[in-house]
């Protein structure tokens, strides 16, 4: 069974397009020109040079002795926070930017959680000498301050999104808001692999960078492209689609996703969607959603603000229910604990999303012989004031 | 013959469609609001059934909303309160919603309970069309129940033309693109909209909603379709101190007479 998305925008149960009639244009304007644009070969050109010069790719795989001797496997660290900006979320609009100035889009928008994608956003828009707004919940701001300092050193305007829960999933609400009262000259900036169709497959290729070098990197210090595991977290899934994506239909590849269980799953407070979530449709798509009986969505709690999301992208939904992903869910003492520890060993504190997918290496059993990737999706600077207040290091 | 038709056929010009939350502003208004609404004059009534994350709909009916969800509002009461609503009024109903809380109902299960209580059609603003004509389109017809789409001043020709060959009941033209209640009246620059539509002369009848507010603007919508659908500005009204239905008649005399 091969894991690919249809016509429709549909990864076998999971996906579509379920928005209003007034963003029905905007989106048929995307899904029909975005393939064709990104094979331009010019648009091909822009976008390696960008990658290569303004956000310094390829990144390392790094080889992490210590913490591969702790867990008794070969560990490899998908360097994504080594990228311009400390995140992999920079990929994405790197490549959503140029497909903005081909579809003539004079303003961008944007939703952000922990701050990545929002400071990502803006930081094309001031290459690109474009206006940019980007909504945040109130409670993201508070909690990732600098990040929001960033953005508007940047020149962006960040807008607070002060309805439900305050977080990722109403700043979403306010950014497509936003759009349908401004459909014709604004591109919004989708920061994961949510949303309507085209937009999941759409970031997901742009993310998938990093699956094409994981195996060319590989192949040059193991003379073989697959590792036994790729491990990755997901708020919405984008880093994880990247560093899924070309192994998608390598059956000898385990990919294993990391959700956030807050203070533990069956607390009420917890954004660990595969487990606490069943089929239903938020922002677009058809995908697994937290909500209750009554199908009103749940607030989630994560204590990073780039995990703490109500649902996941539908190809993340589609990976968990044929089982050709394995989900772990860590909770925030596991996550603290575990970006401590890569600290200690290897010299690299995480961001606190990218360190949900390091504690779940506890929850594994490994061979000696296995080799591991777990995609280092973002630095922890913006975290820092979350550390401090956690304390116990 | 359902009665949105009936109502179309008896008037063609200067149809009201109100548009209210349900359970707000208490959870157990619904019936004294859609009795006060007929005896009012409204011709049509559109209920909403509230929803955590109403992306096309501006502040009032976002906050409307979530007071109504407060209140314990859900599909399962809103049924239960309409149970009997056609030993009350003649007046067509529809129901609008995001189709999340009705999915989990379950569609058909909806379309059922809708013809047995006497709700005439829906409008489910992020249920594509193709959604709808693969796999709920029977349901709806099975159980005579009408589904009303969206069309905007961006949606192209061949589209509103595939609207119109779906829908039934009426077409739900939105004036501006905008989410409800953002803008305070519809402007001269709309005029091309509605001529062109105007000209393609759709097999159903057409209401302007979004920006209708007043007399003024229910008027200047009235000049361009078969009437027009009041949000925003009447959940203004039924949140003002005083007696409820009082509220109401005295707000749909102000944009009817
Ligand atoms: C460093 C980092 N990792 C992961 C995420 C989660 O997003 P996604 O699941 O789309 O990769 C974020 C989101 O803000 C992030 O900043």
């Amino acid at each position: 069974m091969k894991v690919q998305v249809d016509e429709r925008g549909y990864y076998g149960n999971f996906g579509g397009a379920f928005i209003p009639e007034m963003l029905y244009p905007n989106v048929e304007e995307l899904r029909e020109n975005y393939e064709r644009i990104v094979q331009e070969p010019d648009f091909q050109k822009q976008l390696n040079h960008l990658l290569k010069d303004f956000v310094g790719r390829p990144t390392p795989l790094y080889l992490a002795e210590r913490l591969s001797e702790l867990y008794g496997a070969e560990i490899y660290l998908k360097r994504e926070d080594l990228c311009h900006t400390g995140a992999h979320k920079v990929n994405n609009t790197v490549g959503q930017i140029l497909l903005a100035q081909r579809l003539g889009k004079k303003k961008i928008i944007a939703e952000t959680g922990a701050g990545q994608h929002g400071v990502a956003t803006a930081t094309v828009c001031a290459l690109m000498g474009v206006e940019c707004i980007v909504y945040m919940g109130e409670v993201d701001m508070a909690r990732q301050k600098p990040n929001v300092e960033r953005m508007r050193i940047l020149g962006a305007e960040v807008r607070p999104a002060t309805s439900g829960s305050k977080t990722l999933k109403d700043a979403t609400n306010e950014a497509m808001r936003h759009w349908i009262n401004n459909p014709t000259d604004t591109h919004y900036i989708i920061g994961s692999v949510v949303g309507p169709h085209p937009y999941p497959e759409m970031v997901a290729r742009f993310q998938s960078v990093i699956s094409k070098e994981i195996k060319a990197q590989l192949l040059e210090k193991k003379g073989k492209e697959n590792p036994d595991y790729v491990i990755a977290c997901v708020g919405g899934g984008s880093n994880a689609a990247g560093a899924f994506y070309h192994y998608y239909n390598e059956e000898d590849v385990k990919l294993v996703a990391v959700e956030a269980a807050g203070l533990g799953n069956h607390t009420g407070e917890s954004a660990a969607t595969t487990v606490l979530g069943k089929p239903g449709i938020l922002h677009g798509s058809k995908t697994l959603l937290m909500q209750t009986e009554d199908g009103q969505v749940v607030e989630p709690y994560s204590i990073s603000a780039g995990l703490d999301y109500p649902g996941l992208g539908p190809v993340h939904a589609h990976l968990h229910e044929t089982g050709r992903a394995t989900f772990y869910s860590v909770t925030d003492e596991e996550a603290m604990k575990a970006g401590i520890l890569l600290s200690r060993t290897e010299g690299i504190i995480p961001a606190i999303e990218t360190a949900h997918a390091f504690a779940a290496l506890n929850q594994m059993s490994f061979n000696p012989s296995d080799v591991v990737v777990v995609n280092l999706s973002g630095r922890g600077d913006k975290d820092l004031d979350t550390y401090i207040k956690w304390g116990k290091y | 013959m359902n009665r949105i038709d009936q109502l179309f056929q008896a008037k063609k010009e200067r149809v009201l469609n109100v548009y209210f939350t349900a359970g707000y502003p208490q959870l157990h208004d619904t019936v004294t609001i859609i009795e006060a609404l007929e005896k009012s004059g409204a011709d049509l009534i559109e209920i909403g059934i509230p929803y955590s994350d109403p992306i096309a709909d501006g502040p009032t009916i976002q906050e409307s909303n979530g007071v109504a969800l407060a209140n314990g509002m859900s599909l399962k009461v809103l049924f239960s309160q309409l149970n009997d609503i056609r030993a009350k009024v003649k007046v067509p109903i529809v129901l609008m919603g995001y189709v999340n809380p009705i999915v989990q109902y379950g569609m058909e299960a909806f379309c059922a309970k809708c013809e047995e209580v006497g709700v005439d059609g829906v409008i489910l603003p992020d249920l594509p069309m193709f959604e709808y004509t693969s796999y709920y389109k029977p349901m709806f017809e099975k159980h005579g129940l009408y589904n009303v789409f969206l069309i905007t001043p961006q949606t192209s020709e061949a589209r509103i033309r595939e609207i119109d060959d779906n829908s039934n009941g009426f077409i739900y033209m939105v004036s501006s693109a905008s989410t409800t209640g953002a803008k305070t009246s519809i402007s001269i620059g709309q005029s091309d909209y509605f001529a062109r539509i105007k000209s393609m002369n759709l097999k159903n009848p057409t209401l302007i909603g979004f920006g209708i507010s007043n007399a003024e603007t229910f008027d200047k919508a009235c000049e361009n379709a078969n009437g027009a659908i009041i949000g925003s500005a009447f959940i203004k009204a039924i949140s003002e101190e005083g007696d409820l239905e009082k509220n109401i008649e005295g707000f749909v005399k102000s944009v009817i007479d």
